[in-house]
């Protein structure tokens, strides 16, 4: 029963979240924080199995900043976002995985260019203009998605087509628009 | 290291679009088989300047097998990062990962530590075009303009003489070849004897290219510099 938004815009990310601890019907209480700074410039929500969340929030947390104490300067968001969806897939493939779902915001100081990454506790990983987890995305995406057409899955707009010969391997353009 | 003070002359100069390495070698004859170096490969003979990863060039002075034990290493670490972070490695992290190995071989007992300096030149988004240098011992630094190997004393001297601020890489190269023409033990200059290498950027893709000179266009850029060998300039 939760839920987490996030989108970006020309130079800045903002991400929400719910602020509810509840289990089963009952609420325990109500200003729980859900979204951590794991950097100057990184954001990130989670949401999914209480504990879970809490525990992978904090191994995020403590790995990345493991990272920047090594390197003298913080991943990038796209560098972060591998790290965190690797993370979840290995996790995912032990005994006992962590069923977390992540909203990753960044603001990428090389390219000076924001970055949000959508990943579920599977281990999917997308990189996104908006985003939203739980019950609450059904209505936050169909709001967001002003063009629904681009999205639904069944239809397929463009291909990347590639061919292998005697040449190599090699990419083709295809004109889909006739 | 003994061996490195003996080793071919490898010299690395960083540009503000690029960065340059060069490289004597050694192992040279007449009955050499060199066919495979002109064209399989990604350029170069193979001896001294190798291509780590996309965005790391790396020459080496010191023991060979050494040496290739050591870039099989890194190549594996470099690739191992870009499986955990998606992105290409940092080249000082590189670097590290190749110190800390070195590193080691100094401190536990029963085995010699890997008898092989480095010079690395290499981009990354965060700090763009680097030149580092690291001994045997697993000390690593980073440089304007540096030189391991053989003579490598004259060859510092020259280049911290040289070296301008804001160097652009076509001047680095010159740079560079004027300095290996005067540290080098042969008179003459030609492709059998010397290894070279660029780092620049793409300007389209804004990417990373290495591009590591095959033994005609050495010898083309060695005309080019006025370096060649007597008879190559009269056959040309």
């Amino acid at each position: 029963m939760e839920v987490s938004f996030a989108l970006t815009g020309k130079d800045y990310v903002i991400i929400a979240a719910d602020q509810n601890a509840a289990r089963s019907i009952i609420k325990m209480k109500g200003d729980e924080d859900k979204i951590k700074a794991l950097g100057s410039h990184l954001l990130m929500a989670y949401s999914g199995e209480p504990g879970d969340t809490i525990q992978f929030a904090e191994y995020v947390e403590r790995n990345l900043r493991l990272q920047q104490m090594r390197n003298n300067h913080p991943l990038r968001p796209q560098a972060a976002a591998s790290w965190v969806r690797r993370s979840i897939a290995d996790s995912l493939r032990s005994r006992n995985s962590y069923s977390v779902n992540i909203l990753l915001g960044g603001y990428d100081m090389a390219e000076n260019t924001p970055k949000l990454y959508w990943m579920d506790y599977l281990g999917t990983q997308s990189d996104v203009p908006y985003a939203a987890h739980g019950y609450g995305s059904y209505f936050a995406l169909s709001l967001l998605d002003r063009e629904v057409q681009k999205r639904l899955v069944i239809s397929f707009p463009s291909f990347r087509v590639k061919v292998v010969d005697a040449e190599g391997v090699r990419e083709v353009d295809v004109d889909m628009s006739v | 290291m003994e061996a490195i003070s003996h080793a071919g002359t490898v010299l690395g100069v960083l540009a503000a679009d690029g960065v340059v390495l060069a490289a004597e070698k050694k192992v040279t004859g007449k009955l050499l088989d060199l066919s495979v170096t002109k064209e399989g490969g990604y350029g170069g003979s193979g001896e001294k300047i190798y291509l780590l990863t996309n965005n790391v060039v790396v020459g080496v002075a010191g023991l060979t097998a050494d040496a290739n034990s050591l870039v099989n290493y890194a190549r594996t670490a470099a690739q191992r990062h870009l499986f955990t972070f998606n992105e290409d490695i940092p080249v000082e992290q590189l670097a590290q990962r190749l110190c800390d190995l070195k590193q080691g071989y100094t401190q536990y007992g029963g085995l010699r530590p890997f008898g092989v300096s480095l010079l690395y030149a290499g981009w990354d988004p965060y700090y763009q075009f680097q030149l580092y240098l690291s001994d045997p011992s697993g000390n690593y630094s980073g440089w304007k303009a540096t030189c391991i190997g053989a003579n490598n004393g004259t060859a510092q001297s020259l280049l911290k003489q040289e070296y301008k601020e804001d160097i652009k890489v076509e001047d680095a190269i010159a740079l560079v070849m004027k300095v290996m023409s005067k540290t080098m033990d042969s008179t003459t200059l030609g492709s059998e004897k010397l290894e070279f290498a660029t780092l620049t950027l793409d300007a389209e893709t804004k990417k990373p290219r290495a591009k590591i000179y095959r033994p005609t266009e050495v010898d083309a850029l060695l005309l080019k510099h006025g370096l060649a060998k007597k008879e190559d300039a009269e056959m040309k």
